[in-house]
């Protein structure tokens, strides 16, 4: 794959150069050639088929594009795919394994923490980030670490249930 | 939306990065955390031809107290370093008053506190608090270091007083005089929306006798506000309601806001007020210490 952006722009690249970028994605080193100017999220979606990281806003506001890059928590619509060059990136598509969901994605299908699910993938990935730096959040905690996700749909209770579900689910099983 | 073309280098040192500011001749950009300038680079605000990413020079990414008692802040350190750090929530009141609520939560995990100085955006909060502490810069350029004051770095709506082939490399934030106190308050319709109004306070303080006061607002006016002339009214001075009235009233007298969709701008100076005199007088209830 070449500069991705040539699908989109009508011209062609005027000779700036690509760069080879290797990133983890979900534990797999991909290596990639990109336009400098590429986001991360297109990358994710429209170069490596990770089309679970959506693209909301597309203006830093709604965060459904969020993923971990080096277990932090990114926009990834703000942040240049070669700067994932030689970093771990963690999408929704690596939370669950082939037989068994995430405790988070549990949650949020027990306490009902989605309803048009578009939120959703950033949701999870802003709660996995608050839930490993900090295992036993209050209500209070997790409304705060997540009030960079917007939702539309759910007025956000029953996402704030989904992440205690989550958190006491991830304490007993590290018991 | 995608930014138009650049170039884009990662260099690995300050020097190599100066070097490409310097070839860029004003055309060059440093991008740091990047959330403020990659949404402006999609807006097509802006258009460098060449990107300087710094993320990769080690060295940057501190913030630590020397044993002096001054706070210095290197160019990477993430708004999520200072309102996680224990230091800070218990040596560095303004700041960590300030820290939770920059912007939301996923911006502080990438966003950097000097990027956002530099950003000089006239709502932004760390600007104002730096203003208010009194703080200065540290930047190199090809002719090695030099400070800037924060009082003189400001110029004007996302305009600062860096040469375009200076790096601010280090915010330094002096040692209190007695005991550091202050806050931050800031009125927004919604996390990570502009600030309706913003009130950065610093007090220096031994016992209840304010040694140096600092004030700063964002988000009333066409650039950072600088207060500090009518917060050193309270220097020498108990913490009195007469006293507090009194600087709270000229602070507000100093705002510039305008009328829009926030308020209007008899509103906003009132909040700013409110602020100013909500802050000192959490100050003064405080025991001494």
């Amino acid at each position: 794959m070449s500069s991705l952006y040539e699908e989109i722009a009508p011209t062609p690249s005027d000779g700036t150069p690509v760069r080879r970028i290797t990133v983890n994605v979900n534990g797999t080193d991909r290596t990639l050639d990109v336009e400098p100017r590429l986001l991360l999220a297109d990358l994710l979606r429209q170069g490596l088929d990770l089309t679970g990281t959506h693209k909301g806003c597309d203006t830093s506001n709604c965060g459904a594009c969020t993923v971990l890059v080096g277990g932090r928590p990114a926009k990834s619509c703000t942040m240049l795919a070669v700067q994932a060059d030689g970093k771990e990136v963690q999408t929704v598509e690596g939370l669950a394994t082939p037989s068994e969901l995430h405790p988070i994605q549990e949650g949020f299908k027990q306490e009902h923490g989605l309803q048009c699910g578009f939120c959703t993938p950033g949701m999870m990935m802003a709660a996995k980030a608050l839930l490993e730096r900090n295992p036993d959040p209050t209500e209070d905690e997790i409304r705060w670490a997540l009030s960079g996700n917007l939702c539309r749909c759910t007025g956000y209770q029953n996402i704030v249930k989904s992440v205690i579900w989550a958190a006491k689910k991830m304490r007993a099983e590290s018991n | 939306m995608y930014p138009s073309r650049f170039k884009y280098e990662s260099p690995t040192s300050v020097e190599a990065a100066i070097a490409l500011l310097d070839a860029g001749k004003g055309d060059a950009k440093i991008l740091a955390g990047g959330q403020s300038l990659v949404p402006m680079l999609k807006l097509r605000f802006a258009f460098p031809d060449q990107i300087v990413d710094i993320n990769n020079i080690a060295g940057l990414n501190y913030h630590r107290f020397d044993a002096d008692g001054s706070l210095h802040i290197g160019a990477l350190c993430r708004h999520e370093d200072l309102e996680f750090s224990a230091e800070i929530t218990k040596r560095q009141p303004t700041i960590a008053a300030a820290a939770p609520l920059v912007a939301d939560p996923i911006v502080r995990a990438r966003g950097t506190f000097v990027g956002s100085v530099c950003h000089a955006d006239p709502q932004g909060d760390w600007a104002a608090t730096m203003i208010a502490l009194g703080g200065h810069l540290v930047v190199q350029g090809p002719k090695g270091k030099r400070t800037i004051e924060m009082k003189d770095f400001v110029l004007g709506p996302y305009a600062n007083s860096l040469n375009y082939n200076e790096i601010a490399i280090e915010a330094v934030i002096p040692a209190p005089q007695g005991v550091a106190r202050g806050g931050y308050l800031k009125l927004e319709r919604r996390v990570g929306d502009f600030a309706t109004a913003s009130v950065a306070v610093s007090l220096d303080m031994s016992g209840d006798t304010v040694l140096r006061a600092g004030i700063a607002l964002a988000g009333v006016g066409g650039k950072t506000i600088d207060a500090n002339a009518e917060a050193s009214g309270l220097v020498g001075q108990k913490l009195t309601e007469a006293n507090i009235d009194k600087v709270a009233a000229a602070v507000a007298a100093k705002a510039e806001p305008r009328t829009d969709h926030r308020g209007s701008s008899d509103y906003k100076r009132q909040i700013i007020k409110t602020f100013v005199k909500r802050i000192l007088i959490a100050q003064a209830s405080q025991k001494a210490a």
